[in-house]
């Protein structure tokens, strides 16, 4: 499994260097949820910032997805509405960060991320189940 | 059947421990109920009219009998609801007509329009032990709700049909794992639902779905899907179009996920009656199909990791052959076919039930028999706790453990040996299973409706009561012969009214009950023609005056029609107006006293 870093409000401040929510350094892209991923320009990029504006708005999945089909090996951050319920299918989808909500547990998150050993589909990080060894 | 390997049983046991762990989460209030709805949704539980609603999946409409007990087990032991609530609900229906409602039923299950099974009374706090049990034998409600790919429904004679191409099964069991909580598909713009079909005729209503397969073989012999995208019910009822003609059968889940991935980016997420798929592919044509193409050429491109290894369709497969049942020779298959035209002579019941109920088999020997959940005294689609469980028996007895959940809300017992029909008939009658009313007009489709549904604009259950009643006798009933009677208590179509010969629409004007009636539907079935949505005979109807409108358009039909013509090709060849007229001729509390029908 690759790491996926559980962000909070608080963690975020903290680490100075990196972008808070709604800021973009120089190296970091904010890309709208109706955005296309497949077009946008990654030269210099290392990270990008994927939007939920409601937690049950999923395009930002298809989004992470399709960046790491094209390659981009930089941070992928979920902001917005971003529940601890949902951290395995932003991971699975090429998520490698995700900002929680302000009301969100991220102890109980990290426990969350954990619960499942294996699925049946592949996606960013797993092959198909029914991959011959 | 799928044989469920330990991977499968943790994974659903895991699953279970994370709604637990949901729902204790909510109960304790750290978990909102915004937050809570979709997680409990794709565990299939509603918050419903007066009590939460578990829709159990069955994957393609198969069950084995240890399947059916355990369902009987929560239909007596979880489906009760607190006596101060059932008599407040009771109250409240009471309220809603001239005169007191139908006695509401509890303990019991419902057989759905999707081949699920669906419980109307397990309270919430029980919700977790439900699915824990439900997990003892691979059974859960895994995105059987919410905006997500749903339950993949098939053919109830998938595997045994005489005009089968290619046995579906399989396919929808791989299917079924890719979607199994696919983590980019979790948050659809709404619910996504995928039929699939091996036969010359379609007994899934494929071309009623958001995706409709058609697994067959070319000109050269090699398989493949026929491929269809945007049907579906609801406000707008629209007939699904072909996206591809042929796809090589190991492609399958790479074109899926090309078509889903699209319709995640680009269907409407600002109005929920434009987020089905039928809306994107009206409002888009060829410039979504020319990106779905485009897409599927990317995940080609990427290595295309979900082309479906032979190794893989061949273990699946493996799962579905026929059982092992003894061998019916041909002397036996002789005597007993002679036996039963025998008895057929001298017992009219038993020769119905042959004609209605018992359907050939691609094994000579077998037989594939309904059991009618249709009948006075229940709801169609019902069966209470002890009826699951004598199911379950009668499937041990006589079709090797199995049963199908049917499309038309039956079961369907796929391994039933011709000298034993006899035999299953008498065990049939005596748990109340053996009404010869297959495809006749009460075997309605009817959707729970008001009575149980927060969706419902009007009870589905007292008309398809009242019909019923009025057509209980077998000899009219055979003589009406095969009519597609659709009821829905909503626009929301449950009921499949769109696609019925006769469909009934609950509507409501005034806080009070009214119902539209539609003409010349079809479900895409070779009696019915091509899919397409029956047509408004006029303003809606009072609830009194429907089974008067129903037996005028049934006395046109006898009128009019041509030698041993069904219903439908009546409709077809004599034309709506006819009908029309007949059927608002019925109205007398809606009567307009001047010459302006409203649409």
């Amino acid at each position: 499994m690759t790491t996926f870093d559980i962000l909070t409000i608080d963690t975020n401040l903290v680490n100075a260097n990196k972008a808070s929510d709604g800021e973009v350094s120089s190296d970091t892209l904010a890309l709208a949820n109706d955005g296309d991923a497949q077009t946008l320009s990654l030269e210099g990029i290392a990270r990008i910032d994927l939007h939920f504006p409601k937690f049950t708005d999923g395009r930002a999945f298809s989004q992470a997805f399709v960046l790491r089909r094209r390659g981009f090996q930089g941070d992928i951050r979920a902001n917005g509405d971003v529940l601890i319920d949902q951290l395995m299918q932003m991971q699975r989808s090429g998520f490698s960060s995700a900002l929680l909500r302000a009301d969100q547990n991220a102890e109980h998150g990290k426990k969350l991320l954990s619960q499942y050993s294996a699925f049946y589909q592949g996606d960013t990080v797993n092959k198909p189940l029914f991959t011959p060894a | 059947m799928y044989q469920y390997t330990d991977f499968d049983q943790t994974f659903v046991q895991t699953r279970a421990a994370q709604y637990r762990d949901q729902l204790t989460r909510n109960l304790a209030g750290t978990l909102g109920d915004d937050e809570f709805r979709p997680l409990r949704l794709q565990n299939g539980w509603y918050i419903q009219r007066y009590a939460p609603m578990l829709r159990v999946a069955v994957p393609y409409g198969e069950l084995n009998s240890a399947q059916l007990r355990i369902l009987g087990r929560i239909a007596e032991e979880f489906d009760t609801p607190p006596p101060e609530l059932l008599a407040h609900a009771q109250t409240t229906q009471d309220k809603i007509g001239n005169g007191p409602a139908p006695k509401l039923t509890t303990n019991y299950g419902h057989f759905t329009t999707r081949q699920n099974v669906q419980f109307n009374w397990i309270p919430i706090e029980k919700s977790a032990d439900v699915m824990d049990l439900l997990s003892s034998v691979n059974l859960h409600g895994i995105q059987t709700s919410g905006n997500c790919i749903r339950n993949i429904t098939s053919d109830e004679r998938a595997g045994i049909a005489t005009d089968e191409a290619v046995d579906p099964r399989p396919y929808a069991e791989v299917l079924r794992q890719w979607s199994t909580l696919h983590p980019e598909f979790a948050y659809l713009p709404r619910k996504f639902k995928i039929a699939i079909t091996g036969s010359v005729e379609d007994r899934a209503a494929i071309a009623w779905h958001d995706v409709g397969l058609r697994v067959l073989k070319n000109a050269s012999g090699e398989v493949g899907f026929q491929i269809l995208v945007g049907g579906g019910m609801g406000r707008t009822p629209v007939i699904a179009t072909e996206i591809k003609a042929f796809l090589p059968w190991d492609q399958i889940i790479n074109y899926l996920e090309a078509i889903v991935r699209v319709y995640n980016g680009w269907g409407r997420r600002d109005n929920i009656y434009k987020a089905r798929i039928k809306i994107l592919v009206k409002a888009e044509g060829q410039r979504y199909f020319d990106e779905v193409e485009a897409e599927y050429q990317r995940i080609l491109a990427d290595g295309a990791q979900h082309t479906i290894p032979q190794a893989e369709l061949d273990r699946v497969r493996a799962c579905f052959v026929f059982p092992a049942l003894d061998t019916v020779s041909s002397a036996q298959q002789s005597t007993a076919e002679h036996t039963l035209v025998e008895m057929a002579g001298h017992n009219t019941e038993f020769a119905r039930w042959l004609e209605q109920n018992v359907a050939s088999h691609q094994n000579p020997g077998l037989r594939a028999v309904t059991l009618s959940f249709k009948r006075m005294g229940q709801a169609p689609g019902d069966a209470t706790a002890d009826q699951l469980k004598t199911a379950a028996d009668i499937a041990e007895r006589f079709s090797a453990g199995e049963v199908r959940v049917t499309h038309d809300q039956n079961l369907v017992l796929p391994w039933v040996r011709v000298d034993a029909l006899i035999e299953l008939w008498n065990a049939a009658k005596t748990a109340g299973f053996a009404r010869a009313n297959i495809r006749l007009l009460s075997d309605m489709i009817a959707c729970p409706g008001g009575d149980y549904c927060a969706l419902a604009n009007a009870r589905s259950l007292p008309i398809a009561a009242a019909i019923t009643e009025r057509y209980q006798d077998l000899d009219e009933l055979f003589d009406l012969g095969e009519i597609d009677l659709h009821i829905s208590g909503c626009i929301n179509s449950c009921g499949h009214h769109h696609s019925g010969h006769i469909g009934i629409l609950g509507v409501d004007k005034d806080g009070q009950e009214w119902y539209q009636v539609t003409l010349g539907g079809s479900d895409g079935s070779e009696l019915s023609g091509p899919a397409k949505p029956g047509k408004v005979v006029g303003p809606s109807f009072a609830a009194a005056e429907v089974v008067d409108v129903i037996e005028a358009v049934l006395d046109v039909y006898k009128d009019s029609r041509d030698g041993g013509e069904n219903f439908i090709d009546t409709l077809q060849r004599v034309g709506f107006d006819a009908f029309k007229t007949a059927a608002n001729s019925a109205r007398n509390a809606t009567a307009r006293t001047t010459d302006h029908a409203a649409a």
